[in-house]
């Protein structure tokens, strides 16, 4: 970045161009959400029973594992665009800036994984009904 | 940050008068802010506890059929509703639809009557069946 002409002292200082990306990602999420939590929540409703037994049962079956699996890469994926944009319009100060976009990278993609392993563990017959 | 104060001020959140509009904006960005956090660990703690062991999911079982984890759970539920119609209501205005004042008034209004009828529809067999 320079300093002597006008295109020279604002070159950098733009957009970073990820806008309509961050914005796309979202909505698709979202429609992603839509259709999984659905279901998800009226599964729930449905099932007779919800001790251990039959919870690792019923996720078992390939039909609950995979839409349970895309579920929480849909659900973790919208979070974290919706906080880093909480975070952006809260907080001003940029030290805490990165630490919270940190923060909530680490959470999101954390909790994904735990919740991925954990349901391929029982899909994959691992846990003792 | 610093300002000139010969400039004006934008005006401030608080000179507007409420409406069903900024109530729904601030609910779609409370009730995100909720299920990422509480929605997102209780989600995670779920499945983990039921990947781990049968010990693990009973004490899991335990605090969420408690009166506490009962009212997390009715809350998160409709948090969920309410951001759903909110972002169902996003979609429409993406278009460029439904921004005269009338219809969007009645849109922000719908959004929180549906959100907490389905939440209703969700719990209300759920605590009757409970009680018997």
């Amino acid at each position: 970045m320079g300093n002597g002409t006008g295109i020279g002292r604002v070159r950098g200082l733009g957009s970073a161009k990820h806008g309509a990306d961050h914005w796309w990602r979202q909505r698709v999420t979202a429609v992603g959400n839509l259709l999984l939590v659905t279901w998800f929540v009226f599964s729930l409703f449905r099932l007779p029973a919800h001790d251990h037994a039959s919870v690792v049962k019923w996720m078992g079956s390939p039909l609950v594992a995979v839409p349970l699996i895309l579920l929480t890469i849909s659900v973790f994926w919208h979070l974290r665009l919706g906080l880093q944009v909480f975070m952006e319009d809260y907080v001003h100060e940029d030290g805490s800036k990165v630490a919270a976009l940190l923060a909530i990278n680490f959470y999101a993609i954390g909790g994904a994984a735990l919740a991925i392993f954990s349901i391929l563990k029982i899909a994959f017959g691992g846990v003792l009904a | 940050m610093s300002r000139n104060p010969g400039r004006p001020l934008s005006p401030h959140l608080t000179i507007w008068k409420w409406g069903p509009a900024m109530a729904v904006s601030i609910l779609h960005r409370a009730t995100g802010v909720g299920l990422a956090i509480a929605g997102g660990l209780g989600f995670v703690w779920w499945l983990v506890a039921a990947a781990t062991s049968a010990d693990a999911y009973a004490t899991f079982l335990a605090v969420a059929t408690s009166w506490f984890g009962y009212l997390v759970l009715i809350g998160l539920t409709w948090a969920f509703f309410q951001h759903m119609c909110s972002g169902l209501r996003h979609f429409v205005l993406d278009t460029g639809a439904g921004y005269d004042l009338r219809t969007n008034k009645i849109g922000a209004f719908a959004t929180m009557v549906v959100s907490v009828l389905l939440t209703l529809l969700v719990w209300a067999p759920i605590l009757l069946m409970a009680r018997h």
